[in-house]
């Protein structure tokens, strides 16, 4: 059978590709919220893992809610984004500095 | 190697490919697209791990619903690629060198760690109950102001993404449909009394 430690690994190489896309996209918006969306499901599989390791559902209803507040914040994170590509004409996050921040 | 390993190292090989693939795609569209096929995957292994609602869930919510969310997005933008594509060579050593580092910590504490089996531990509800009524039985129960906060979350979402993109146009004519119906006929027809005139005569019009 496959062990837990591959469930868990394959977790953790998703988690490391997904920080190095926001590395590497760092001016693209639209890819660093894919990589986000990248984050969340190899955080989601550790959780399908376990649950399925210790027969405990409560791991997959965690994964419920973590799907629930994603499909929120791509929502909001491309409405702003569209909003802000009409005021601007652009995405590249370095051109958003009207904060000056 | 049973079916079940081989299907399961074959998807992984699969998301991790999609996954790669999706942060150094050149072109937005086929990272999007990249994405789908990492979310199916995903759902694959979840089918494998004994999740069957959340993987059903997975491809119906995400591949259904926010990858075509990003997808029109991504389309509708007009978005100069050279631009953004800048610097991407600049962080590749330091960043790929991160993210290998960070894999193999992660993968040598877990390989120690959590070497074990997968056991396969039935849930209290017996080995009968499909996934879903399992779920169901203790969302609605254990977790139900959870999921009313999910479901406020969700409006919050709706609400948020409706006011962020609305605008009022005002360079096309519309009617107002309250106001239409509410209109009477003195606001529209002006009826004019006047003296009726005689015909003219044939020698009169010479």
């Amino acid at each position: 059978m496959i062990p837990l430690s591959h469930a868990l690994i394959l977790g953790a190489v998703l988690f490391s590709i997904s920080v190095v896309g926001i590395f590497l996209n760092r001016k693209n918006l639209v890819i660093l919220l894919m990589s986000i969306e990248l984050l969340l499901l190899a955080v989601n599989i550790n959780f399908i893992a376990f649950s399925h390791h210790l027969g405990d559902v409560a791991g997959q209803v965690f994964v419920f809610f973590i799907l629930t507040v994603a499909a929120a914040e791509s929502a909001i994170g491309l409405a702003i984004l569209i909003v802000l590509f009409r005021a601007r004409r652009t995405i590249n996050v370095d051109d958003i500095d009207m904060l000056k921040g | 190697m049973t079916f079940l390993q081989f299907a399961f190292y074959l998807f992984s090989t699969i998301l991790v490919f999609a996954a790669t693939m999706v942060v150094t795609a050149r072109n937005p569209v086929k990272s999007a697209l990249y994405l789908v096929l990492s979310f199916f995957s995903a759902a694959c292994i979840w089918m494998i791990l004994h999740a069957e609602f959340l993987a059903i869930v997975l491809v119906l919510v995400y591949v259904g619903a926010v990858m075509v969310l990003f997808l029109f997005v991504v389309m509708m933008l007009d978005i100069d690629l050279a631009r953004l594509r800048a610097g991407f060579t600049r962080y590749l050593p330091v960043g790929g060198l991160v993210a290998v580092l960070m894999a193999m910590e992660i993968a040598l504490a877990l390989h120690i760690g959590f070497n074990t089996e997968l056991s396969q531990a039935v849930s209290a509800l017996g080995p009968d109950t499909s996934n879903t009524q399992i779920i169901a039985s203790v969302l609605y129960t254990d977790y139900v102001y959870a999921l009313e906060i999910a479901a406020l979350i969700l409006l919050t979402a709706i609400i948020a993404a409706i006011i962020l993109t609305m605008r009022k146009r005002t360079d096309h004519k519309y009617t107002d449909p309250g106001h239409q119906v509410t209109v009477k006929r003195e606001d529209r027809l002006k009826i004019i009394r006047m003296d009726s005139e005689k015909p003219q005569t044939a020698d009169s019009s010479k």
